[in-house]
């Protein structure tokens, strides 16, 4: 599951932007995740500037 | 649900937007402009530095107010910094450039467009689209709290790199990994910085991108960093390279942090298709960002204007064969020079520090005259005419 740590996250929408499926929507200032559309790239995790975006299947 | 009829919707009140609901509405069309956040111009999520030479044609005049420092040129350094490319004016203290305060900017922007009669919600999010019969009809928003239907002839989508509208509509503006540069920045003080000059690093410290350090004013400056997606393999791994390159810089460790914005760019060519029936892109939705500079605030005012003077000509026959004359006018602006910067980009990113230092050292001693990429390309091609052969034509 993808998880956004909203302690960390700055809102900015790198990781929507950078999504090539858009399963995730900047709604003001939290990032929502429509999870059955993700397909696991890891392109938010590494996008997001300050690394607030973790999964149980990412490993580095 | 309450209904609203517009002609135009625009999505995002960033200077895109603000531009297009302003040309829109001059033309007479009834337009709303519309901004999730609930302040125009906040949080800042841009490095604020912009030249000026275009201001004029999209009729913005250069105000004290939203202008933080004024430039007299741009200086690149190289990975051991022993050698700078040093792009200044003609003449000494001439202004080439300015480094901006996007929350006043981008304030100024929107109160133009009002002054030429277009509305404007804030804290109101599109979040969902209108399409009937094949063609864009408006948008779902959630007005302040509220889910409201607006209906629109045409929907302007202008909103920013995280753009849904596009993706919604079903124009293709997904990005590859080596397009997309992740953003850090820090606004700092008390730091040692030359003020009348832009600053560039390049190299490892920035793989794919580069760190900068734009002057706000007196010991204070944006010193932020891009790198490409495709080099980042970690979480958080961009403000590391920030951190550290804070770190080997004394002039900056001094230095506190005052505000840390963060954010993405897009550095791909421009896309095949940014209209589609009842919808025109513009700015960072649409890509229209220099794939070398990470640039885009002049692109989204010109690109806006654009859109909404077509809006105009189109609003009784919003088809994409309509608005496909938008499509060309960004074409013909940006298609090759954007094919050629995304090139070099590719070029510099593929090259070690090693080559980059005998590189700038030979092209640092080269007086160049014009603040432009296409100046540094011609000084390069003198002395290494392999390093642009592929992309010659684009010259």
């Amino acid at each position: 599951m993808l998880q956004v740590k909203t302690s960390l996250c700055n809102y900015c929408g790198a990781c929507v932007g950078s999504c090539p499926v858009n399963c995730m929507f900047l709604d003001e200032t939290i990032v929502r995740i429509e999870e059955d559309k993700c397909r696991k790239c890891g392109f938010c995790i590494r996008c997001c500037p300050v690394g607030a975006i973790d999964a149980d299947w990412w490993s580095e | 649900m309450k209904k609203y009829e517009y002609d135009v919707l625009v999505i995002g009140a960033g200077p895109g937007g603000s531009m297009a609901a302003r040309f829109a509405a001059r033309h007479g069309l009834k337009v709303l402009l519309i901004e999730k956040r609930p302040e125009i111009g906040v949080p800042v999520r841009c490095a604020e530095g912009i030249s000026q030479a275009w201001m004029k044609k999209v009729e913005i005049d250069p105000s004290d107010r939203w202008i933080d420092t004024r430039m007299e040129g741009a200086k690149i350094y190289s990975p051991d910094e022993r050698s700078v490319i040093e792009l200044s004016a003609e003449q000494a203290r001439n202004e080439v450039g300015f480094v901006l305060n996007r929350e006043y900017f981008d304030k100024y922007l929107a109160s133009l467009a009002i002054k030429e009669g277009a509305d404007i919600w804030l804290k109101s999010p599109a979040v969902d689209i209108i399409k009937e019969d094949g063609y864009v009809k408006g948008a779902i928003v959630r007005k302040f709290g509220e889910r409201v239907e607006v209906r629109a002839k045409i929907v302007i989508a202008a909103d920013g790199f995280e753009s849904q509208m596009a993706r919604w509509a079903g124009l293709n503006t997904v990005l590859r990994e080596r397009d997309i540069v992740s953003c850090i920045q820090y606004r700092m003080t008390n730091i040692d910085i030359e003020e009348n000059f832009t600053h560039f690093f390049i190299g490892s410290c920035a793989p794919g991108g580069y760190v900068w350090i734009f002057p706000k004013g007196e010991k204070e400056a944006n010193v932020g960093i891009g790198v490409a997606l495709n080099k980042l393999k970690s979480k958080g791994e961009v403000k590391g390279y920030l951190d550290r390159f804070i770190e080997r810089h004394p002039y900056l460790k001094k230095g506190r942090i005052l505000q840390i914005v963060t954010g993405a760019v897009s550095t791909c060519p421009v896309p095949k298709r940014i209209v589609d029936n009842g919808i025109i892109l513009v700015g960072d939705a649409a890509r229209l960002i220099d794939p070398i500079t990470g640039g885009g605030i002049a692109n989204a005012c010109i690109s806006g204007k654009w859109a909404g003077e077509i809006a105009g000509k189109c609003i009784e026959n919003p088809s994409k064969e309509c608005l496909k004359e938008y499509e060309e006018k960004v074409k013909k602006k940006w298609e090759r020079k954007h094919l050629r910067n995304w090139f070099v980009k590719e070029k510099l990113a593929a090259l070690d520090d090693d080559t980059l230092n005998k590189l700038m050292e030979v092209i640092s001693e080269e007086d160049i005259k014009e603040i432009s990429v296409r100046a540094i390309l011609e000084a390069v091609q003198k002395k290494y005419p392999e390093l642009v052969e592929e992309f010659e034509e684009l010259l």
